[in-house]
Formats: structure tokens, sequence, C-alpha cells
């Protein structure tokens, strides 16, 4: 096949990057002792992450092809393979899951005391669920993977979570399930309409009626909506980012809320792109909506860390509304702000994991003057308020600015209404630092056994990685951009070619005759 | 017709001998033996000799019809018999300990174990109503005892006399049902009834309709369809915990194997109209199953609303209509049988002396005592959930699938909105297991069979999740040849 091409390498890299992580969850399964599955579950995590690195030195970046496939016969009576691959859009996500499993483990070396056993093949089901959805090429391998998941998180917030929960593991399962089993209905749909294959390459190729584009669309719209999660289907994620443990409160929002905006890229846009152009208005509006509202709203929070989960609605707005400006600005800005949201709020929710081991309380009234007893702390929070306020010089900046670019480009008011988002990001970031850091202090945290410690060794080591990848990505984001080129201008150009490009009126009027 | 051939035509019924015959050796065995593992065991050796005899009648590429056509062994017969195998394999081994604490460990109750198996598989391969009506009834009459078999217990006994009382007046609409066919076609044979309807022409005739109508009716009752169900809760409540899990699976099973043969075999040329009723029929079938079994705090009732839920997203393969659906729904038989025994088992592990283990409340924090019992659970609640990489998530892929091909996509919805509900509940289960604080120390009854029947199901439910091949080449190349 000329569309793909095969492993460049000597071993089956993707496999082994996929399934490391259930190999360890296995072995994990025979071991008692709780140092032991700690440590085990590291090297296996630093591990896959070692292996997935030669992907980043052997991509060809001029290619959009999909590379390093893997395509084997899993169920042949019903055409399904094992078809595994990447391009410039799935790569860098291969490398932020990998990476940010690993400080999941180590933020959680201490935290977690109860079924730690448990815990950790749930955090290694999970990574592996989550590499699986990106590199998953076949529709029935990936809804395997993109539902496997849900089963580690939902134990993960139900188990180890806070106050409330029961309540927000089941919130988050149940919502997630309602909107997957929509587009598995879909799936099956397309298994037909598209010569019954599930190959997704195959099935992109196919252009389909405008009408059951429509409906497809909105299938899959209510996946990976909730997912992203897009204005107003974004509920259940204030509550389960709130009551995770800190692993997983970074893994929902450092890989899968990317997982949503990864299946519009990913599915979408390349299957229905009449559809897309159709609803893209519709879509933009909920984006801005979303920017705005999750901003307002972050200026009411009381919890730090519900607050910073509000700023995943409002900074998931921004990567929307790039993915759905449809030019190469807003695309590739709105991929890089998903990888820096991953980085930034990813390391935000292990900077307030490490604090509430100390405090034990996430109300953000409890706090103040911290910048005086733990200096190193709030340096490393400034550094990553700033990140995602978007200050220049970090990565923050390069997203959103490249989403604005292109949200003007597409559409101006659109563009306007969203950089009222940037300050009002600036507004509720700075006023949560100048809350918790400056102001008076607490005295219960200067007395006796109360008294908090600044970062150790671990949990510096935990963020140092990340505040490199801020620094890094702003100063030169070619390092990342360059992945992406080809993928995204194909991509742009597949919509382009459509017979509607360009004639909106066309297509509202043909939409109509066809109902 | 001379000796020999006659002989010839045992063959293929020498699995269905071989059960018979057992279920005659286990009654003479326990007057001589007094452990009941030894009659256990001869029991599962026979099951496992019965097993081997359709493995090689598998051979046989030709279907067989003997009896002067009114027995027919073919794939489709042979492969239904092979949950049945496994569904009295597992029962067995989940009994028995189980029976010695509610002190009603008998040997009849392995006797009547196979003598109602021996009636699913002779429903499974009747070609003719009559033999139909006689395995449904061999069936039955088994399982009114089985339910009953805890004397001592009024709720056992109120739900044998339920069940018996249900029963019968589904056996009447059957054979309402029969007389109304025979009288139009002249014929008990189901193939001969579709060469009939064919030729006489009153395929449209609204008393054939009104046959078919009844044999769902009967069948619906068997399958615990809605709102033909009313009898599954209180029975699968009161009946013991091993009984109600053989009930869920086998006569559900052979419900749907004569369903899948009337409905096909001798009513293919009404299809159109039976799939109109049964549409709706599998909509409330879904939404009561799902909504009730949200209601419920005793585990044993809700995995009958659940259990009901479940007929309902297999009706969506026989309302297809395609050989195909068919496939899908007898594939869904097996992997439930799997899935739904495997719970069964875990709740009959909470029973002891003293305890029943049936609320809800039971399972408060069991995690943390006994990890490998609620990491098993967990397994099971997640595939009949229907969560991938579980079996569960197979069984109900395929039958969506053949439903959306038959043109049915918005009944494909309407079934995974519903699987979305049921999800609720099974998740309840764990959430218990896993995420509240136990409230008083739970001892689990183990014993060697029952870690067996464990080991079996969890692994299956895992593997065919994960390699689904496995058993659909066999199912499709079983029916559809």
């Amino acid at each position: 096949m000329e569309h793909v091409i095969y492993n460049q390498l000597s071993y089956p890299i993707l496999t082994y990057t996929v399934f490391l992580p259930v190999a360890g969850a296995l072995l994990l399964l025979f071991m008692r002792n709780a140092t032991l599955i700690r440590l085990t579950t590291l090297i296996v995590t630093v591990a896959a992450f070692i292996i997935s690195l030669p992907l980043l030195s052997n991509f060809d970046k001029t290619s959009y092809k999909m590379q390093f496939v893997e395509k084997h016969e899993w169920i042949p009576s019903w055409g399904i393979n094992y078809f595994i691959g990447i391009d410039g859009i799935s790569i860098l996500f291969i490398f932020l899951t990998t990476l940010l499993s690993v400080l999941c483990v180590l933020v959680s070396w201490k935290a977690i005391e109860t079924k730690a056993k448990e815990f950790h093949i749930a955090i290694l089901i999970l990574e592996a669920g989550m590499l699986g959805v990106f590199v998953a090429l076949d529709f029935f391998l990936f809804y395997i993977f993109w539902e496997a998941m849900l089963i580690p998180m939902f134990l993960l917030i139900g188990v180890w979570g806070g106050q409330q929960r029961v309540y927000a593991a089941i919130k988050f399962f149940l919502y997630t399930l309602a909107g997957s089993v929509l587009m598995l209905v879909g799936i099956v749909v397309l298994y037909f309409k598209g010569g019954n294959t599930l190959d997704i390459l195959t099935l992109s190729s196919v252009r389909y009626p405008l009408q059951l584009q429509l409906w497809l669309f909105m299938a899959f719209f209510a996946a990976f909506a909730v997912k992203v999660p897009m204005f107003p289907f974004h509920t259940w994620l204030p509550d389960a980012h709130t009551e995770a443990p800190t692993a997983g409160s970074v893994v929902l929002a450092g890989v899968l809320l990317k997982m949503g905006a990864y299946g519009f890229l990913r599915f979408s846009i390349p299957m229905f792109p009449d559809a897309t152009r159709f609803f893209m208005k519709p879509i933009l509006i909920l984006s801005v909506v979303g920017i705005i509202y999750g901003a307002l709203v972050c200026l009411a929070q009381k919890d730090l860390k519900r607050l910073i989960a509000y700023s995943s609605v409002s900074h998931m707005g921004f990567v929307t509304l790039g993915i759905f400006a449809m030019n190469s600005q807003g695309v590739e800005g709105g991929i890089l702000q998903m990888l820096n949201h991953g980085v930034i709020t990813g390391a935000l929710f292990l900077m307030i994991g490490i604090i509430y081991e100390r405090t034990h309380t996430r109300q953000i009234s409890d706090y103040g003057g911290f910048a005086g007893l733990t200096p190193w702390y709030a340096g490393f929070f400034m550094i990553l308020t700033f990140a995602s306020i978007g200050l220049p010089g970090m990565n923050g900046f390069i997203g959103e600015f490249l989403i604005l670019f292109g949200a003007f480009k597409a559409q101006k008011v659109m563009g306007v209404l969203a950089a009222t988002g940037v300050i009002l990001g600036a507004g509720y970031m700075l006023w949560l630092y100048q809350r918790v850091f400056f102001e008076k202090t607490n005295p219960d945290w200067t007395s006796g056994h109360h008294h908090v410690r600044d970062l150790n060794l671990r949990e510096v080591i935990t963020l140092v990685p990340l505040i490199a990848l801020i620094f890094w990505i702003g100063f030169y984001p070619d390092v990342c951009l360059s992945y992406m080129h080809s993928s995204v201008e194909h991509l742009i150009e597949n919509m382009n070619t459509s017979a509607y490009a360009g004639k909106d009126g066309l297509l509202a009027r043909h939409i109509m005759e066809s109902f | 017709m001379d000796t020999t051939s006659k002989l010839f035509d045992l063959i293929p019924v020498l699995p269905e001998l071989t059960m018979m015959s057992v279920a005659l050796v286990l009654l003479l065995l326990d007057l001589i033996v007094k452990k009941k593992e030894v009659i256990a065991l001869v029991g599962i050796a026979g099951a496992l000799v019965a097993f081997y005899g359709t493995c090689k009648l598998y051979g046989l590429t030709e279907p067989q019809s003997v009896f002067a056509n009114m027995f027919v062994l073919d794939g489709y017969s042979n492969f239904f018999k092979l949950i049945f195998y496994l569904n009295v394999i597992l029962t067995i081994c989940i009994s028995l300990k189980y029976m010695a604490v509610e002190k009603a460990s008998l040997g009849e109750y392995y006797a009547l174990l196979f003598f109602a198996t021996t009636g699913m598989m002779i429903m499974a391969s009747a070609a003719d109503l009559i033999v139909l009506y006689l395995g449904l009834e061999l069936m039955a009459l088994s399982t009114y005892i089985l339910a009953g078999f805890v004397r001592k217990q009024p709720r056992s006994n109120e739900a044998a006399l339920k069940y018996f009382f249900l029963g019968a007046f589904s056996s009447a609409f059957l054979l309402y049902g029969i007389s109304l066919t025979y009288g139009l076609t002249g014929t008990t044979n189901l193939k001969e009834i579709a060469v009939a309807l064919q030729t006489l022409n009153i395929t449209g005739s609204p008393i054939v309709f009104l046959g078919v109508i009844f044999f769902i009716v009967a069948f619906g009752f068997k399958i615990a369809l809605v709102p033909f169900h009313m009898w599954a809760p209180d029975v699968y409540e009161g009946a013991p915990t091993s009984i109600t899990a053989f009930m869920s699976v086998g006569p559900k099973a052979a419900g749907f194997a004569v369903m899948g043969r009337v409905l096909f075999d001798a009513f293919g040329g009404l299809q159109v109209q039976w799939s109109s009723i049964l549409i709706p029929v599998a909509v409330i079938t879904m939404a009561v199953g799902s909504i009730i079994a949200l209601a419920q705090t005793n585990i044993k009732r809700m995995l009958a609303y659940s259990s009901i839920a479940h007929a309902g997203y297999m009706l969506l393969g026989v309302i297809s209509g395609t050989p195909g659906g068919l496939t899908s729904t007898v594939n869904y038989l097996m992997i439930y049988a799997l899935m739904n025994m495997g719970a069964f088992a875990v709740v009959i592990m909470l029973r002891r002396e003293g305890f029943q283990g049936e609320n809800l409340e039971d399972y408060m924090g069991l995690a943390k005592g006994h990890p490998l019992a609620s990491a098993l659970m967990l397994i099971f609640m997640f595939s009949l959930t229907g969560i991938p990489p579980t079996a569960g998530f197979i069984g109900k892929f395929y039958v969506f699938m053949e439903a959306i091909r038959a043109g049915h996509t918005s009944l494909a919805v309407i079934a995974v909105m519903f699987s979305v509900i049921s999800a609720f509940f099974y998740l309840r289960v764990v959430m218990y297991m896993y995420m509240k604080d136990p409230k008083e120390e739970v001892v689990l009854t183990t014993s060697n069979s029952m870690n067996f029947a464990l080991a079996v199901t969890a692994v299956m439910v895992i593997l065919l999740g994960v390699f689904p091949s496995l058993l659909l080449d066999l199912v499709r190349s079983s029916i559809l040849g």
C-alpha cells in the first residue's frame, strides 16, 4: 500500500510501546511489596518512555503518511486488522503520554498508601489504553482502547479520589460512555457504507453522501465533544478533575482531554469534510463560549483544583477554536496547544498534588504567604502561571498566538472574542497566585508539626522535565511544529478539495435538499 | 426399515442418549454413594463424554435428519449443545459446596440438571413441533423442581410454584400455536410448514399470524421477554442461586434456539410480520430490564433484571431476520453464559451458613479482604456492561452490527443508550466493592470446583474479548456453514 510507510525499524516499536505497560501490569499481579511495586512501575514507565524516543528521531517529517505501520490480521471474519501507525498529528501525543505516565508514578510515590498494587496496575493499563488510542488505525481497535481506558480511570477516581469521588467517578463514566456508544453506532454504519472495512485510512478516502456525513458527524461529535470537553458537555470535568487523585488529574488533563480533539482531527474532519464545514460556525461559537465561560467560572472558584479544572474548559476551547478555524495556523496551533495544555495543566495538577500532601486542603482561602514558606515551590508555580497565561517565551504563547491568528483569518469576530479569554486567563491565574503565595500567611502552616516543607528532590525531578519543555517549545516551537506540518497540510488540502470549499451557501442548500 | 438403519439413526442422538443415561445413572448412584462429590464428578465426566460426542458429530458436514425428519443435527443445534454442556458443567461446579450450605445436597439435584439439559438439547435439535414441545416440557418440569429444591425455604417454594404456574400457562400458549399451525398447514414439521404456507398461499392469513404470535408468547416466557417476564425476578430471587445461574443461561438459550428455528425455518416467509412484533418487544425488554434493575438492592434480583435486559439485546439479532443476525444472537448467548455464570459464582461465594450475602451492602469493601474475588467480579460486571476488552463487548458489537446491517439503525441507537443506563447498576456493584469501607468481615465460601468455574469463566471472558475470532469462527462456521 502506498498510503502508509511500514515500520522503518527492525522491531515493532509501536507494539512494544503500547503493550509494555500491559506486560508490566501483569507482572505487578505477582508482587506484594509496595515499594517493589512502585519501583517496577517506575521502571516500566521509564522503559516505555525510552522505547518511544526512537519514534521521534526516526520520524520522516516530510511525509504526511502513516509511519511505523504494523498490520496483522486480527478478526478476519469481520475484516478487522491489528493496524497501528502514527503520523505528524499523533506522534507528539505518544511522547506526551509516556512522559506524563512516568511523572504520575513519581508523584504518587507517597500519596497512594492504600491498595498500591491496584493503583499501579490501573496506571499502567491506562497508559496502554491512551497510547493505543493514538496509534490505532483500525476503528475497532481504536474503540477498544478508547473504552477500555474508562475502566482504570473510573477506578482511579472512585477508589483513590477525594470526598465526592464516587459521584465524580460514576458521572465521568456514564457521560463518556453515553458519548462513546453513539460513536459506536456511527462506526458500524461507516463499516457498511465504507465497504465492509474498519480501516481508518480506507474509510477516510471515501466521500460520503451529505446527509450521512451530517448524521455521522453528530454521532462522533457526541463522543468527542464530551471528551474534550466542549461547552455545554463539560459538566463531568470539574467533578472528575477535582476528585481524582493527583496522578488521575494529571492524566485526565494531560492526555484524556486530548483524545476528543484528536478524534476530531483524525476522524471527523477527514471523513466528513462537508459536514465539518457545515458545523464549523456553531462549533467555533461553542468554543468561544467555552473559552469565556470557563475563564469566568474560574474567577469564582474557591477550590484550587476546581479552578484549574475549569481553566481546562477555557484552554480546550482554544484548541477546538484552532482546529475548526480550518487553516494551517489554527490547526497547528490547536495541536500544539493540546500538547502545551497537557504539559502546563499536567504540571499545575502535580503542583497542587504536592502542596495538598502537606496541607490537606484545597481551599484557596486556607493558603496565603506561601512565597515565604516555600520559595522553590512558589518559583515553579510562577513559571507555570505565566506559561498558562501565555507569556512570550513560553509554550502557551506560541499555541494561543497561532490559534488566534488562525481564528482571525477564519472569523474575525471569533478571534476578537477569544482574545478576551487570554485577558481573563491572566486575571484568574494571577489572582490565584496572589491569594496563595502573597497576602497574609495562615498561622497554621508555620507552627509545629504543620510546618510546610518546600519541594524535595523527587518532586523537583518530577517537575523539571515539564518546565524544560515549556521553555523549549516557547523559544523554539519548530521542535514540535516541524513534526506536524505535512500532516496538517494534507488535512487542510483534503478539506479544500471538497466541492463546497468556499461555497457555504451552496452547501447549506444541498443539505436542505438532502432531507 | 431394517435394524441397521435404525441403529444408524441413533448416532445423531448419541449425545442426548448419553446425557439421559447419565441422569439415570446419577439417580441410582445416589442410592449407593454417600459423597455428593462423586456424583458430581460422574456427572461432569458424563457431560464431557457427551461433549466429545458432539465434537465428533461436528465433523459431519451435512445436516442429519432422523426419526422421520423430526430431529435434526446441524451446526446450529451442535453449537447450542456446547452452550448447554458449558452451562451444566459450570452449574455443577458452583453447586457443590453451595447446596451443602443450603442443606439441600441431594443426588437428585444433579440428575435433574441432566434431565433439564437433555430437554434443552432436544429443543435445539427439534425439527418438528411435537419434538420441540417434548424437549421443552422435559426441560421445564425439571427446572420447576430445581427452583424449589431448598424445600424448607418458603421463597424457594414460592419460586417453584410461580415458575410452574406461569410455565404451564406458556405451554398452553405453545400448544395453541402448534394446533393452529397444524390446523392450517396439516403438518407439524417445521420445513413442511414453510412449504405448506407457500403452496397453500396463506402466508398473509391472520390465523397464521396469530399462530406466530402464540409461539412468540410461549418462547418469550422462557426467554423472559417483557411483558412475559413477570415470573423472572421472583423465581430468580427465590431459587437456589446455582439454579438461578443455570436458569438464566440454559432455558434462555434453549428458548432462543427454538425461537430461531421456528421463526426462521417455519415462518421465514413472515419475517417482516414477526420482526414488527419483536421490535417493540425488544425495546420494552431492554427498557424494563435496564431501568428496574437500577432500583434493586438484592443482587440476585438485579441480575434477574439484567438478564431480562440482555434478552432484549439478543433479540436484536433475531429481529434482523438474517442468518447472520441469528449467528450474532447465538454468539451473544455463549458469551452471556460465560459472564453470567461467573457473576453468579461470585454471588454464591458470599453465601455461607447464617449469611445470605445477597444484598448489595454485603459487597461493601469486598476488595479490601478479597482482592481476587473482587477483581473477578469487576471483570464480569464490566463484561455485562459491554466494555471492551471483555467478551461482553464483542457480543453486543456483533448484534448491533447485524441490526444495523438489516437497517435497524435507530433500534441500535436505542439499544446502546439502554446499555449506558444499565452501566450504572453494574458499576454500582464495583463501587460497593472498591469504593466503600467494609461493614463487617466477609468470609467467602470457596472450593476447588468453584475456583475452577471462576477461572474458566474469567479467562474466557478476557480471552474472547481480546481474540474474538476464537469464538466467532466457530459460531459462524456452525450456523452459516
